[in-house]
């Protein structure tokens, strides 16, 4: 689960991580007194949505004056911001945070996730701040340093105090920048997150080191533990597709393509969009019904697949486990009888009770192209998409 | 033993597992705490895992406790030294993951000077227990012995093995073999979630070792950098031909596709990447999931 900027520098703020001043707000009076309350001379208006990228996108922009201010909060709420991570409608902006402005000499970054292979937490710190990691792991690997930390004595200070040298923080910074290490650290176990960036961090010329962004992600499985996250969640942020799935318990992705899929687990619902792609289809959504799909859970399933207006077929793929295939059958009848089916819809069953499950859909007399296995159910959606 | 008999998945798959083969003779106690006394289909249930092991024997455990207290099941499990534990449960949070796996790799230094130097057996770990899963469907070997919720009737007893980090996955490739006639001599579910016991290289190692398995199809998926390690070691140390397979090669970056490991992160982790790895290294590969059985035919055939 994601959040906002403001979001996160508060959460960072609570464990001891300076950032500038600011506040979030929702319209542009709101900005305005916001920046006349904060004082001083220079402010910074930022976009608040859950995409990176929003200063190339025209999403930040510094004001050397109230009516400057105002002026960029008009320009910002409201629009549709268009990073590389939105796609091409971009992302209408509803919230603004505005900062103090803050006199900066030097940028890093500091990131924290969890390492797969080592199993441990890690963190990367690297002298290039504000470019993505990505691209600095890219070309100048030897720039990230990375420091995996023992979970039970934590990250010392004399290892957060080296990090902070290795990436060329001065002398005189250095304990300040242990403060951060060590809040970012601790914000990232207690609040269990999978990811947490301060990019960039700055250093002032006052000698302060700040936090002037904040990016977490946290992991879904542990919410159920902390109401004081799932409080920040904007659902405004998020795909009224994948948000309503959530809803019925089932695993939804929305893609670009025109081809939707039913299928029961995550593998093979990952290998039957791959296969459609392979056959020159492309895939309307991922979507894993999971282990015990009932009736309601499948008729959910079709209805938001047929939210799709592009949508021009439907791939069931089940291979039935506990899963039986005639309780499956009986549900994709069911479903079909229910909802208006506008496009052909193929079905392939397999697995425990396939017979039955094939005779059920046979004898419904609705128009289901049964198909042999994954390949001939690939093909047959395609064709279909295709009008064939 | 079951750890999480008493609650509803438990009892189904236990039932399950004891009709198949030889399971009556092998499943020979459960553990819920504060329900010792009680019993399921006939076998006793204890109130701990130690308590089960001192009074039954029992050296190996499947755990199908809650998401919210399965790492402290596992934990159990490691403290009463079973030989081997597979998690079934879905949905653990990560960071308790992260503490169960670092306790497993302390418990090595512990065991090391009071059990003899017993060795060590997992990995990454270094601790004497294996861990299988979390978030997998567990482990068969065909006509002997299922551990997990697969469905027994699919497989049939042969001589390739199975590693997948999917359940309808792994389902769907042994349901190939089978209809190709080709049986299975185990097959293995290490599951979808980023922080796990076995990966793809213990399982392969163990598959390499196995006198009973002539080939092995290694089923991936995107995240995480296991199946390219994987592949290294193939090239270097395995005597028997790999097919392989990724699922999600059309998935969106950044994206967590089901599983709670399956997410691109920062261009790492495509299934290309990973393809191209495995090609690199003698697997024969394929990018067609309907394919993997006759892929392993033909390679069968040479």
């Amino acid at each position: 689960m994601k959040i906002h900027e403001y979001q996160g520098k508060e959460i960072l703020r609570q464990f001891g991580v300076p950032t500038p001043r600011g506040a979030a707000c929702f319209s542009v009076d709101e900005a305005v007194s916001a920046a006349q309350a904060l004082g001083g001379t220079v402010w910074v208006v930022k976009a608040q949505i859950h995409a990176g990228g929003r200063g190339k996108g025209g999403g930040v922009k510094v004001a050397r004056s109230l009516e400057e201010v105002r002026l960029a909060a008009e320009q910002i709420l409201g629009m549709h911001l268009v990073t590389h991570q939105t796609g091409q409608e971009g992302q209408l902006v509803r919230r603004l945070l505005v900062e103090e402005g803050a006199q900066i000499i030097r940028e890093f970054y500091l990131g924290m996730v969890i390492d797969r292979d080592a199993q441990r937490v890690a963190l990367l710190a690297s002298s290039e701040g504000g470019m993505e990691i990505e691209e600095v792991a890219l070309h100048s690997p030897e720039k990230i340093h990375t420091l995996r930390i023992d979970p039970v004595a934590g990250m010392s200070a004399e290892e957060a105090a080296q990090v902070a040298r290795r990436i060329g923080i001065p002398e005189a910074s250095v304990a300040g920048t242990v403060v951060v290490l060590q809040g970012l650290y601790r914000a990232f176990v207690e609040k269990e997150a999978m990811l947490a960036e301060i990019n960039p961090l700055v250093l002032t010329a006052d000698g302060r080191v700040l936090a002037l962004d904040a990016k977490f992600n946290f992991d879904s499985n542990a919410l159920f533990r902390h109401s004081e996250i799932v409080a920040l969640r904007d659902l405004d942020e998020e795909d009224p597709a994948e948000i309503e799935a959530s809803k019925f318990d089932l695993s939804y992705i929305s893609l670009e393509g025109d081809i939707a899929c039913l299928v029961n687990g995550a593998g093979l619902a990952m290998a039957t969009m791959d296969i459609i792609k392979l056959y020159g289809g492309n895939p309307a959504n991922f979507l894993d019904v999971g282990g015990g799909a009932s009736r309601e859970k499948v008729t959910e399933a079709f209805k938001l697949m047929l939210k799709n207006p592009g949508l021009k077929a439907i791939l069931v793929n089940i291979f039935g486990g506990i899963m039986k295939c005639d309780v499956i059958a009986e549900g994709i009848v069911a479903a079909v009888r229910e909802v208006h089916l506008r496009v052909p819809l193929v079905v392939r069953l397999e697995g425990t009770n396939v017979e039955l499950g094939k005779k059920i859909l046979a004898e419904s007399g609705l128009p289901i192209i049964s198909a042999s296995d994954m390949a001939d159910a690939a093909e047959k959606a395609v064709a279909a998409a295709r009008g064939n | 033993m079951t750890q999480g008999m008493t609650g509803k998945v438990g009892q189904f798959h236990t039932a399950n597992c004891i009709a198949y083969a030889n399971g009556s003779n092998c499943f020979v106690a459960g553990v819920t705490p504060n329900k010792g006394g009680q019993s399921f289909e006939g076998v006793p249930i204890y109130n701990s895992v130690l308590e089960a092991k001192q009074q039954t024997g029992a050296t190996v455990s499947v755990i199908y406790v809650p998401p919210a207290y399965a790492a402290a099941a596992i934990d159990e499990a490691v403290d009463a030294d079973l030989d081997l534990v597979i998690c079934i449960t879905e949905g653990i949070p990560v960071h308790d993951m992260l503490r169960t796996r670092y306790r497993m790799s302390r418990k090595v230094m512990a065991t090391f000077s009071e059990s003899n130097g017993a060795p060590a057996k997992d990995r990454t770990s270094g601790c004497r227990t294996l861990l299988i899963g979390p978030n997998c469907p567990g482990l068969i070997t065909p006509d002997e012995l299922k551990i997990g919720i697969m469905p027994g009737h699919i497989h049939k007893k042969g001589r390739i093995g199975v590693v997948s980090r999917s359940g309808t996955l792994t389902y769907e490739a042994v349901g190939q073999l089978t209809a190709l006639g080709l049986g299975q001599s185990s097959c293995v579910g290490i599951g979808g979630d980023p922080i796990n016991g076995l990966k793809h290289l213990d399982v392969l190692r163990l598959f390499n070792d196995d006198p009973e398995t002539d080939a092995v199809i290694m089923v991936g998926e995107i995240g995480g950098s296991d199946e390219e390690a994987c592949a290294r070691w193939i090239k270097e140390n395995m005597s028997k031909p790999v097919v392989g397979f990724i699922a999600g090669v059309t998935a969106p970056p950044g994206k967590r596709m089901g599983h709670a490991g399956a997410i691109i992160s920062g261009g790492q982790g495509g299934a290309d990447d990973k393809l191209a790895v495995m090609e690199e290294c003698g697997i024969h590969i394929t990018r067609n999931p309907a394919e993997m059985g006759r892929v392993m035919k033909k390679v069968l055939k040479g």
